[in-house]
């Protein structure tokens, strides 16, 4: 009788290690679910209230708070551009280009 | 020239320049999504994560100094997208910028698409150093003069200005996909491009942005039965007809648009066939193309997987003429890679000018460049480290198991963190771009 040398390729070794500590992972990998998630990549969220509120958190932490030396105009008379706080550049530059 | 110098023995690339800061957590903003060079590589192109673009160019060279080839230096910078959100959805659209295709230069202004998931812009570079003066209605300011005290008629003159590059778009082309865009390419006719998303590709005119043609339709009637995806197209480099993209199985499809208004049924199919028994969970996975790329000549496209770069003769469908290792040390390692997610890593390779060395870039803020004639390798390393002004690159080495050399480095202490998916070739000369993370490196190849 001949014993055959098997060589057990790389992949089937770190298939193998998957399959152990992912048990009920999906029998077809490339199959709907995988490109289904593939398909519908980028953050959800609730509604657009919910991701205006998350832009504001994020642009909170890089802006230093306003100055409160614009006081409300309200009721008076119809604001002018003048009387509106300044509005901040929301975006900043590259840093490749400094 | 370019013939000598692509040998590899005869290439010694030095450093030449890094775009960026030295950041100790890089701000997701800064990523570099995408490089690059126009078609004269007087111009070099960035985006980024942030939907930033900017434009590099090329000073002209100094007789004073032979040794130092033209530099790149900031030419324009401007926001092409911002981030967006889809309200039927309630999904964010990314700002980050994919892809950027230059247009060829037709006259004094430069023009290039810019895109992110959703939609696809034409901006307008041009520089303005004159200014009209000299106005009879307003004054230097622009305020309004009084019409009672204009009493002289002047004609208004064009002065000379500082140098501006103004950035201006000039077309938007959106609402046309409903899946992620990966690619855009333009064609060789000069008057259309197209787009491809996840299952979809367009056709568009560059003067018309309320209709594109759908070419390419791969969407299933039922997405249960959903089986692969467009990973990315391009059009031939001189056929205007020609165009092919590449699946997530890793085949590629050609198409001729000669054949039928709607190009589902391929012209030619690439396809390399599996030996079933070496199978495993993540063949599907590695084998999906990330990149495709014709060649200059037309004749041969490359195609970039997880593992490997694959270059096919457009004669010839059943397998690809020529086949690259790029990290197959990693094949050992692909359960951690799939669970850091690494293994969906999307790389994209380049050829040089003469189509004779290709490139493609690796972890570790490594890159690979393999010589299609003398079928020599090598692996350099972008770093702030090997950046002194031209400093030749050291070639690098990881080392697969038992004993490691001095220089060499193991594959368990690759940074994984660093990988360079972006990469660009100028058109004519051996200067290359490489995108680690939020740095550019230019390194162009020894002059003697």
């Amino acid at each position: 009788q001949e014993m055959e040398d098997k060589v057990i390729s790389p992949e089937k070794v770190e298939e193998a290690k998957l399959k152990a500590r992912y048990p009920h992972l999906g029998q077809k990998p490339g199959g709907s679910d995988f490109l289904r998630k593939r398909l519908q990549k980028g953050q959800k969220y609730f509604d657009s209230g919910d991701y205006n509120m998350a832009k504001a958190k994020m642009k909170n932490k890089q802006l230093p708070t306003a100055t409160p030396d614009k006081t409300e105009v309200t009721g008076d008379h119809i604001p002018t551009p003048q009387d509106l706080p300044q509005r901040k550049p929301s975006l900043v530059a590259s840093k490749l280009a400094g | 020239l370019t013939g000598l110098a692509n040998l590899m023995q005869d290439v010694l690339w030095c450093f030449s320049q890094v775009k960026g800061t030295i950041d100790v957590g890089v701000a997701e903003a800064d990523i570099i999504s995408t490089v690059e060079f126009n078609h004269s590589g007087e111009l070099l192109a960035t985006g980024d994560k942030g939907g930033r673009v900017v434009i590099f160019q090329r000073e002209q060279e100094s007789k004073n100094q032979p040794h130092r080839r033209g530099e790149y230096n900031v030419y324009s910078t401007f926001q092409s997208h911002e981030p967006e959100f889809d309200y039927l959805k309630s999904l964010e659209i990314e700002e980050k910028i994919n892809k950027i295709r230059w247009l060829p230069q037709q006259n004094a202004a430069y023009f290039l698409l810019s895109t992110n998931d959703k939609t696809v812009k034409l901006w307008k570079v041009s520089e303005r150093d004159k200014r009209p003066e000299g106005y009879n209605l307003k004054d230097e300011d622009g305020r309004l003069r009084d019409p009672s005290m204009i009493t002289v008629l002047r004609v208004p003159v064009l002065r000379p200005m500082d140098l501006m590059v103004e950035a201006t778009p000039r077309r938007v082309f959106a609402n046309a996909h409903t899946y992620h865009i990966n690619s855009i390419s333009v064609n060789s006719d000069y008057e259309t491009y197209m787009s491809a998303d996840d299952l979809r590709i367009n056709l568009w005119n560059f003067e018309i942005t309320n209709q594109s043609f759908n070419i390419v339709d791969i969407k299933p009637a039922n997405m249960e039965e959903l089986t692969e995806v467009i990973t990315a197209a391009e059009f031939h480099p001189h056929h205007c007809n020609t165009f092919v993209y590449s699946s997530s199985k890793g085949t590629i499809r050609l198409c001729d648009m000669r054949a039928a208004a709607l190009c589902d049924r391929h012209a030619k199919f690439f396809e390399e066939p599996e030996d079933p028994s070496n199978r495993s969970f993540f063949s599907e996975i590695i084998s999906s193309i990330s990149d495709v790329k014709f060649s200059h000549s037309g004749r041969f496209i490359m195609t970039r997987d997880y593992l490997t770069i694959k270059v096919w003769d457009l004669n010839m469908e059943n397998r690809p003429i020529e086949t690259y290792q790029v990290h197959d040390y990693l094949r050992s390692k692909l359960c951690s890679l799939y669970e850091n997610d690494c293994i969906f890593d999307k790389f994209e390779c380049v050829w040089n000018g003469s189509d004779s060395v290709i490139m493609t870039g690796s972890y570790n803020n490594f890159f690979r460049m393999f010589d299609r004639n003398t079928k020599r390798d090598v692996t350099l390393e972008a770093s702030r480290e090997n950046s002194k002004p031209r400093a030749v690159l050291k070639p690098r080495k990881v080392c697969v198991g038992g004993k490691r050399r001095k220089d060499e480095i193991s594959v368990d202490s690759l940074d994984f963190g660093k990988k360079i998916l972006h990469t660009a070739w100028h058109p004519a000369e051996n200067i290359i771009a490489v995108a680690a993370t939020n740095n550019l490196y230019i390194f162009q190849d020894k002059v003697n």
